[in-house]
């Protein structure tokens, strides 16, 4: 079986965000960068998968020069090789993606044959698309199945769980399909040293395709105001419960 | 004045919060041009859609769609928005919403706003959309002839108009293609347990739990108040609870009454989660936790004391 995994760097923030001058990007002078956790569980799934059927797990990225460093923590747990496409580091629009990773898959496939499986997060960390799944199967004439929180293969069948009113759809679709999955599928492994040092020597194809015009086309990033509020103390350690409690009471949940 | 088309998406017989509120923004953008509204095989909410802002409303009738069927959805909306030369097509920014719209947008070779959270007509259309979960925001301009775009969750209100609106039935034309996507089965929901979606009152824990086992407090004082037990991601990647319990951009997104996060710093990505919440109440040993900001109440400590602590007075105060 042939998976292939698409991820996109961005930068880890967690505390108050700060944007660049230009207004364009988060400030990341003093943050890491990462790939979101759909994505991180989505190359889980992929090594998995690959780990069940034999084959190989490849994973994509398009994004700055930087990004080798989320394909090799992919290789590090397993992916067999990378695809890079390689951008200055500007804003792309979730078509302009799809539409550079659909040229992408078509020349691998020429090489190596389809992909049982391309696999992409449900929605970007960042951007929040929610369509480049949808774009890529579109394209490809593929069936696509999002928002998927269980996946399995058997003879040339996808089965596809998504949470839906407290239990679950469940969906099959034929491969070559694509599926967007969600946090949650699987709890992602840690890549171990060897891991690592493996996936220094396993290959990167690079290329830069030209970003086309966007028909979404990103202005300015705006921090959205949120009223700075200052909590209340109500004590300090253990003697502090019966000021919970009463706080409890008053507000109509104890 | 413009043609605008809304996909009202529905369950249980009535349709989705956000799709109303997805309707109300359809309204606004048609200014005073004709609202269409689109339903899928659901004749009872047809009925009740005039009421809020629709001026015509299409049900489209197919054996097919008594399951979800994200493309045959998506084909209709399509079709129907070529027919009537629609200059927006709004839908609701859910799961649901957001995959059809998206489905839609690609078959007609169209851009695709997901979540906005304000939409400006003109030439071109200006949006504005909810980026990593509501945490920033993205102003932007979709180079298109028609807008295709979803509305984010419970931004803006739904309108009751008074006014009604014409329901027309119509057969939608569909290929095997278009069904090759399709709910074939069901998993029931597990039975028990306190919803987190709906909970009156939330307790989850952070990394400040420290382990597994030191979620016992927090399970303690959630069965108590009848509570749902909820984390952060750091608990979940660490593998000591469910990520059915992760609160957050990436996990559930909570309303409660009361939400008692303990030995959580309150990091963006999980606050995306709580700004539904009533009121937040932060344990936490260091009184400068990013946290701090963002509730209501506080008390400084370790949460293995306060916890217990708390869970003994309401035995107290319910003994007494
Ligand atoms: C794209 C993306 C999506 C994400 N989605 C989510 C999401 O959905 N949900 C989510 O939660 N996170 C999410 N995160 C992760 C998020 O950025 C944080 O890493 C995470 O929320 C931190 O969890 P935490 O607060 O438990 O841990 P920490 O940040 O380590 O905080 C632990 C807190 O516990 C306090 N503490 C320690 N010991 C004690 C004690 N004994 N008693 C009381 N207090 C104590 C500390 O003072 C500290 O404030 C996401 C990240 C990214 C990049
Ligand atoms: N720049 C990118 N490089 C590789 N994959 C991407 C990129 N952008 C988006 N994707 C994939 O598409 C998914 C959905 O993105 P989006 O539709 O933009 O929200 C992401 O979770 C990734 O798996």
């Amino acid at each position: 079986m042939r998976v292939l995994v698409c991820v996109k760097r961005v930068p880890a923030v967690a505390g108050r965000l700060t944007l660049t001058e230009d207004e364009r990007a988060l400030d990341t002078k003093y943050v890491g960068f990462q790939v979101g956790p759909h994505e991180e569980c989505a190359v889980e799934e992929a090594v998995r998968l690959v780990e069940a059927h034999g084959g190989e797990a490849v994973v994509l990225t398009l994004g700055p020069a930087e990004a080798v460093e989320q394909l090799r923590e992919a290789m590090a747990i397993g992916a067999a090789r990378a695809i890079h496409l390689v951008t200055d580091g500007g804003d792309w629009d979730a078509e302009s993606t799809a539409g550079a990773i659909v040229d992408a898959i078509g020349e691998d496939e020429a090489a190596n044959g389809p992909f049982d499986l391309v696999l992409v997060g449900n929605e970007a960390a960042d951007s929040g698309g929610y369509q480049v799944g949808a774009r890529i199967g579109r394209a490809l004439g593929r069936p696509v199945v999002t928002g998927i929180k269980a996946l399995s293969v058997a003879d040339g069948t996808a089965r596809c769980e998504q949470e839906s009113g407290g239990g679950r759809d469940v969906y099959e679709v034929r491969t070559p399909a694509v599926v967007a999955v969600l946090e949650g599928i699987n709890l992602p492994r840690y890549p171990s040293v060897p891991g690592r040092i493996r996936a220094k020597s396993k290959p990167v194809a690079s290329s830069s395709p030209a970003r086309p015009a966007q028909r979404l086309e990103l202005r300015r990033l705006v921090v959205p105001v949120t009223e700075a509020k200052q909590a209340q103390v109500l004590g300090k350690g253990a003697a502090a419960a019966p000021a919970v409690v009463e706080l409890l009471a008053s507000v109509g949940v104890l | 004045m413009a043609t605008v088309l809304v996909l009202i998406t529905t369950a249980d017989g009535a349709p989705d919060k956000v799709a109303l509120q997805a309707l109300a923004l359809g309204s606004q953008l048609a200014a005073g041009g004709a609202v269409h509204a689109l339903v899928l095989g659901d004749d009872a909410v047809a009925a009740g859609l005039g009421a809020w802002g629709a001026t015509n409303v299409h049900l489209a009738r197919h054996p097919a769609l008594d399951v979800p069927a994200p493309d045959a959805a998506a084909r209709i909306l399509d079709d129907l928005a070529g027919s009537l030369g629609a200059q927006f097509v709004v839908g609701p920014g859910t799961e649901e919403g957001n995959t059809i719209l998206a489905r839609s947008a690609a078959r007609a070779g169209l851009p695709f706003a997901a979540n906005c959270v304000s939409v400006t007509a003109g030439s071109p259309v200006a949006v504005t959309r909810s980026r990593w979960g509501g945490s920033l925001l993205e102003e932007a301009v979709i180079n298109a002839d028609r807008a295709v775009l979803t509305v984010a969750a419970h931004v803006i209100e739904a309108v009751e108009s008074g006014g009604s609106a014409s329901v027309t039935p119509f057969t939608p034309q569909l290929d095997d293609a278009d069904l090759a996507v399709r709910v074939v089965g069901r998993v029931p929901a597990p039975a028990g347990g306190v919803s987190l979606t709906d909970a009156k009152v939330v307790v989850a824990g952070g990394r400040g739990a420290g382990s597994a086992e030191g979620f016992a407090p927090i399970v303690e004082l959630a069965s108590l108040l009848g509570a749902a037990v909820g984390c952060s991601r750091a608990v979940t990647i660490a593998g000591w609870r469910p990520h059915t319990e992760q609160v957050g951009q990436t996990g559930t997104k909570i309303a409660p009454d009361l939400y008692i996060a303990a030995g959580i710093s309150g990091a963006t990505q999980h606050l995306a989660g709580t700004k539904g919440a009533k009121r937040i109440l932060a344990i936490n040993k260091d009184p400068e936790a990013p946290i701090m900001t963002a509730a209501d109440y506080a008390v400084i400590g370790d949460l293995a004391e306060v916890l217990p602590a708390i869970s003994a007075e309401i035995r107290r105060r319910r003994g007494a």
